[in-house]
């Protein structure tokens, strides 16, 4: 290259043509890669059959007022909880309370009554206490964090530690009185 | 140096005129000048080095009977440890090996801060460093996961969370590391295959570190640079001799462990398979990741925009990287510690500030301990951001040796006539 520039030949009009090409078969050669490369980053993301796993319908009739259970969708856990009247007033009642992320109990609820949420702390992922009726709940009665002390309230709202959103309400619809199917 | 040795066997010359293999093994392990003062600080490197290929010739035994699988993992590591011949001491080695990597480069890297081995012209190789203990933390990561204990679980459930952080392309970024909306087998997969790939991408890190170390050559306790023949004697016997005397101490160390208290470093939970449908009371991690986990969780609130998780990512990222800039944040003239009176302290309070750090990460985050992390992240920042800098420029150095042989024996740079000679 550095030759061929200094030859008495070439002239100014020739090193431009020259860059083009380098540059022009460099592009192509970068958007060859960079498509060869996407199968392989795309190959990454979740399969065909773990796609396949993303509704599920859930039987609501056993469970009683102030219980709570947990079933497992696209490999989480989701928390379905039939509230006490105590724990819809108090989550109602905290709807003008200062929230992290603002959002009304009516808007995290399909039916007053039943609590469906995802049950994985926003912080970093791991599952909060509060499911069983021996676990703490945390300082607002609804769910507590165990890794980093985030506190949840009755609508599953964090009220207070470092996680930064509110438990987050899957996609879900009442199939009948008492059953739903999320996804 | 010297000139290039003359090979007396036929077959050695005759490779070696056409590839120079063992004309360079001489000149960079044999006559290599090393200065005659370093202290046993200057053994971590070479057993580093031991440690790395440690660990990749019992991993590569131990993946010969591993099956990454989550119905199988577990249960693949206990036949390891119960079936296979000498499985429970291969996997005893590697998984101890693990910690006795990170206490060996931990030393090293503090006997560089201490000695200012980052400082012109070993900037690079400081850096190539901080490189090499970014690739250690993610092997050492991706390996813990795949016994899929409990601990393994939860652990690649919450660091991998931590990318969830970033705005916007954290929730599809954390998908993509997963291969689905949690933790699973995809998951397990990928870090087997990344766990058995990294070692190999270390191993060439480590051999660019050691190309840049034999550039600018070994720093020193008095951190004064060779200046002739008198300051440095030859890598072969001189230090060949002293890295054996450590690594023979280092090897009772390591077998202690492994065959008195194999489980001293690990956590009980890791003996429960994993359960994606319960958290362990209290995660912790590894031991060498506890300080960064604590400065991870001292960010308990929000600073303007920016929310708490991702403010806490941050500075569990910034507390790495702030090593890349320490040979600019140091501003002081003089290279050791040794002759710089009042950093010589400081530096000793930022070790112990690592230790409160990890004390506070090993516990749960309640009460006092919040604050205590808090301080001492702050501490950690404040030492390199304002102290390196500031420090630097106001203390009086003491007088420096005007060479290291003066150093070592106390008469003038040109006392002895000449180096020491190869026996």
């Amino acid at each position: 290259m550095s030759e061929a520039t200094q030859s008495p030949e070439s002239t100014e009009d020739d090193v431009g043509r020259r860059d083009f090409l380098v540059l022009a078969t460099a592009a192509v050669g970068a958007v060859g890669a960079a498509s060869f490369v996407w199968p392989l980053v795309d190959s990454m993301n979740p399969s065909a059959e773990v796609l396949a796993l993303s509704k599920i319908e859930v039987d609501l009739g056993p469970i009683e007022e102030g219980q709570s259970i947990t079933v497992v969708w696209q490999g989480k856990p989701v928390f379905i909880r039939r509230r006490t009247k105590v724990e819809i007033s108090a989550a109602v009642k905290d709807d003008g309370a200062d929230l992290r992320q603002k959002e009304k109990d009516a808007d995290r609820t399909q039916k007053p009554e039943w609590l469906v949420m995802i049950g994985i702390c926003t912080h970093l992922g791991c599952i909060p206490l509060g499911q069983k009726a021996v676990e703490t709940k945390g300082e607002y009665g609804g769910w507590f964090c165990p890794c980093h002390g985030s506190h949840y309230d009755t609508s599953g709202r964090i009220r207070k530690g470092p996680a930064p959103l509110n438990l987050e309400v899957p996609k879900y619809k009442f199939l009948d009185d008492k059953s739903i199917r999320i996804g | 140096m010297s000139s290039a040795p003359q090979w007396k066997n036929p077959v050695i010359r005759w490779v070696d005129e056409r590839l120079p293999v063992f004309t360079y093994i001489d000149h960079e392990y044999n006559q290599f000048p090393v200065p005659k003062n370093l202290n046993y600080f200057w053994n971590f490197g070479a057993l580093a080095m031991i440690v790395l290929v440690t660990m990749v010739v019992t991993g590569i035994v131990l993946a010969m009977q591993y099956t990454p699988h989550v119905d199988y993992a577990f249960g693949s590591v206990e036949r390891i440890m119960r079936d296979v011949n000498y499985g429970w001491l291969i996997r005893y080695i590697h998984m101890n090996g693990g910690s006795m990597f990170f206490i060996i480069v931990y030393i090293h890297i503090f006997r560089g801060l201490y000695y200012g081995s980052y400082k012109s012209p070993r900037e690079l190789l400081w850096m190539l460093g901080v490189v090499i203990l970014l690739l250690m933390m993610a092997t050492a990561f991706l390996g813990y996961v795949l016994p899929w204990g409990q601990m393994s679980f939860w652990g690649a459930t919450v660091i991998t969370n931590l990318f969830s952080a970033l705005p916007i392309i954290g929730e599809p970024i954390v998908t993509w590391l997963w291969g689905g909306f949690a933790v699973d087998n995809a998951t397990l997969n990928r870090f087997f295959s990344l766990h058995y790939l990294m070692p190999f991408v270390l191993f060439a890190v480590v051999g660019l570190h050691v190309v840049a170390l034999h550039v600018t050559g070994s720093n020193n306790p008095t951190g004064i640079e060779i200046k002739g023949p008198q300051d440095s004697v030859p890598f072969n016997p001189y230090f060949t001799a002293k890295d054996s005397v450590g690594l023979g101490v280092f090897l009772i160390f390591f077998a202690y462990f492994v065959f008195f208290a194999p489980n001293f470093f690990g956590e009980v939970d890791n003996y429960i398979e994993a359960n994606p449908m319960q958290t362990p009371p209290h995660i912790v991690p590894e031991w060498y990741f506890l300080p960064f986990y604590a400065m991870l969780r001292a960010i308990t609130f929000d600073v303007f925009f920016i929310p708490a998780k991702l403010l806490g990512v941050m500075v569990m990222g910034a507390s790495i990287m702030i090593l890349f800039i320490v040979p600019w944040l140091d501003t002081s003239k003089v290279r050791s510690a040794r002759y710089r009176p009042v950093y010589k302290w400081l530096f000793w309070v930022l070790v112990i500030d690592c230790f409160v750090l990890g004390y506070v990460g090993a516990k749960p985050p309640e009460g006092v301990l919040v604050l205590m992390g808090q301080l001492g992240t702050a501490y950690y920042f404040l030492h390199f951001l304002v102290i390196m800098p500031i420090v630097g420029k106001l203390e009086t150095p003491l007088p420096l040796p005007a060479s290291i042989s003066e150093a070592v024996s106390g008469g003038s740079a040109n006392s002895s006539p000449s180096g020491m000679e190869k026996p």
